[in-house]
């Protein structure tokens, strides 16, 4: 199922947080949002999982109108790994995991024994089997967000949209879940910081500054030294990956030169 | 209680603690019970004790009852079988003064500790109670203006109970309207405006006392602000009967979108939950069964409070449980605390609220100092 932002706008308290975001992540896709702090990812998300109601232009799962599906249609449909995942009680894990379901549960009925095993393996999925009994106010960041990985997964959703799910990972975590959201095979749109990791992970980028999608193409398109300066601000150099020939990014941390910080500087070039 | 301290392999004493799960193998990667399965026995084992608490409680005062008495009282009250005349007394004293009483108490502790799971899961914070709202001082501005000024006399004995009632009702509309922006309601906002809103009509209280030094009003008020069952009556009963048993049976359904409230109004919205409209819902309903359990009781503190918590430690968090077992160990723990007030320095009776701040006080501190306990990660 096509997953499209078309014309997306949202205004809140007379700022502009996302302006005319139009973007598609076709069936099975994987498109990775990516863009400085404060430029409309999370906000652009928020409207697709219906935490924000934007201010003009429409969503379409498929062909139909996000807006007119109910709250609960809409997440049997997308699911969603949200950045501010913060839980009031003390749930243990797999109870947490089992809310998941949610959508597609009617009243208080028990899981059945299907829903059981979808639980059981996603957790297995993202190796927090072990922590099934634990509380999830006693987790550390990273085994917590696997846990929200884990509910969206039991969603069986079709569309799924992530916000920083790598956040809190330690590294094997990070590639171990990137790998496993490419194999999930659903239209996936991810908000990810490591340039790296979205280079590797995604199929095509898509980049966001101040609220406008500034360049959309293939992480090779994208991923270009003076495209990551002029949205970014920093001086990288791009290599092809020895193994997969995916573009990455290696940082300097020497700081921009006094005068003329856009020219590039030559030893960074090409 | 703070997540940088939450690292600590403290597995098993976690796990030990929660009574839902202590019986389960470890290591069982899912156990898939039903969410409120697990709570059976206890609701049963509750229930039994809550009868038998209600009869000894009727049985006891200042005229001791045995319990097999008062179970053939109350059994021919309910089948219509005589009574000889020698024990007509004892039977009035069994029928038409304890039984209603013990029954309110019983009722008052359930619809407290179901509306306290609620409202702690509006809005999402450990430290809200019933009255959160300001609830309570509007029902005694409500009482007392009805004493003070003579109004709503059409309805004769029950003016008082009315005033309160509506003056509750005021006190949530005004919450709402305060704290609702842009369609939304934030939990911090009506946890805030619902903190200045009963300082307000506390305000307003204390004007009226200065104003109209009326004995009368004065101890409505002490009336109000500390709870009693002294004036249940079987006439009573029905209006707060169906406003608990209705309230409690409609919390209990919708017991998985509470759990996933919990889990944050980003997560509700991508779960399906639409955070805004359960909190407006919950706010009607919490302040109606609030509102009428106010109007015959008064405010009882520390109840509503601190046995959601006292469960949760117990059963875990999953509200299914919680709100299965909630109304029935309020319920025990009310009908004991008003056999206390009535029975420990009789013939007076003690305010509610004292016995239940004296023993919320040191449970609530033990309970905050217990770190295997936590809500939120705040």
């Amino acid at each position: 199922m096509d997953l499209t932002l078309d014309r997306l706008s949202v205004v809140t308290d007379g700022k502009k947080l996302l302006s005319d975001l139009s973007l598609t992540v076709a069936d099975g896709r994987c498109v990775g949002l990516i863009g400085p702090n404060g430029s409309g990812k999370s906000t652009a998300l928020k409207c697709i999982y219906r935490a924000l109601r934007p201010s003009s232009g429409t969503v379409r799962l498929g062909e139909e109108e996000l807006s007119r599906l109910s709250m609960r249609r809409s997440a049997q449909l997308v699911a969603a790994l949200v950045q501010d995942g913060e839980i009031d009680l003390d749930f243990t894990v797999e109870e947490v995991v089992a809310l998941g379901r949610t959508p597609h549960a009617r009243g208080n009925q028990a899981p059945s024994s299907r829903e059981r095993g979808l639980c059981e393996q996603a957790m297995r999925q993202v190796d927090i089997g072990h922590l099934a009994r634990r509380g999830v106010l006693t987790l550390s960041g990273g085994e917590r967000q696997r846990v929200l990985v884990a509910r969206a997964l039991v969603q069986e959703p079709t569309i799924l949209v992530l916000d920083e799910p790598t956040n809190h990972l330690d590294v094997r975590h990070q590639v171990e879940l990137l790998s496993l959201l490419r194999g999930t095979g659903l239209t996936t749109l991810v908000v990810l910081h490591d340039l790296n990791l979205a280079a590797a992970a995604c199929d095509r980028l898509g980049v966001l500054s101040e609220g406008r999608l500034v360049a959309t193409g293939t992480p090779e398109k994208i991923l270009t030294t003076e495209l990551v300066h002029d949205v970014f601000g920093v001086r990288t150099t791009v290599v092809s990956h020895p193994l997969t020939g995916d573009p990455q990014l290696l940082y300097s941390l020497d700081p921009p030169a006094p005068n003329g910080s856009d020219t590039p500087c030559p030893s960074y070039g090409d | 209680m703070h997540p940088s301290a939450s690292a600590e392999p403290t597995v098993s004493t976690d796990s030990g603690e929660r009574g839902g799960t202590a019986g389960d193998a470890p290591g069982v990667p899912f156990s898939g019970r039903s969410p409120g399965r697990g709570a059976v026995p206890l609701c049963a084992a509750l229930l039994a004790l809550l009868l038998v608490s209600v009869v000894v409680a009727i049985g006891l005062g200042t005229a001791v009852i045995t319990p097999g008495d008062t179970a053939r009282y109350l059994w021919a009250a309910l089948s219509g079988e005589e009574i000889g005349a020698s024990e007509a007394t004892a039977y009035r004293i069994v029928w038409e003064i304890r039984t209603p009483r013990v029954l309110l108490a019983a009722l008052v502790g359930a619809g407290l500790s179901t509306i306290g799971v609620a409202i702690q899961a509006m809005v999402r914070n450990a430290l809200a109670d019933p009255y959160v709202l300001g609830v309570s001082s509007g029902a005694s501005v409500g009482a007392v203006g009805v004493t003070v000024t003579g109004g709503l006399a059409g309805l004769g004995v029950y003016a008082v109970s009315a005033g309160a009632f509506l003056g509750a009702l005021t006190a949530s509309a005004l919450v709402y309207a305060a704290s609702v922006s842009r369609g939304r309601l934030s939990p911090l906002r009506l946890i805030l405006t619902g903190v200045a809103m009963a300082l307000g009509f506390q305000a307003v209280m204390s004007v009226i006392i200065y104003l109209i030094p009326n004995s009368e009003a004065t101890s409505t008020i002490l009336y109000w602000t500390m709870g009693s069952f002294g004036a249940a009556t079987w006439a009573a009963l029905p209006a707060v009967a169906v406003a608990v048993l209705v309230g409690t049976a409609v919390l209990n359904r919708c017991s998985r979108a509470l759990d996933v409230m919990a889990l944050g109004d980003e997560s509700a919205a991508s779960l399906g939950i639409d955070p805004d409209r359960h909190r407006k819902g919950l706010l009607v309903l919490v302040s109606l069964v609030t509102g009428a359990m106010v109007a015959v009781s008064g405010a009882i503190s520390f109840v509503g409070l601190v046995m959601p918590h006292l469960v949760r430690m117990v059963v875990g968090s999953t509200h299914a449980r919680v709100l299965a077992v909630s109304p029935l160990a309020g319920a025990v723990f009310m009908v004991w605390v008003d056999l206390v007030a009535r029975t420990l320095v009789a013939p007076r009776e003690l305010p509610l609220g004292v016995i239940t701040a004296l023993i919320g006080v040191p449970v609530f501190v033990t309970l905050m100092r217990r770190r295997a306990y936590m809500f939120g990660a705040r």
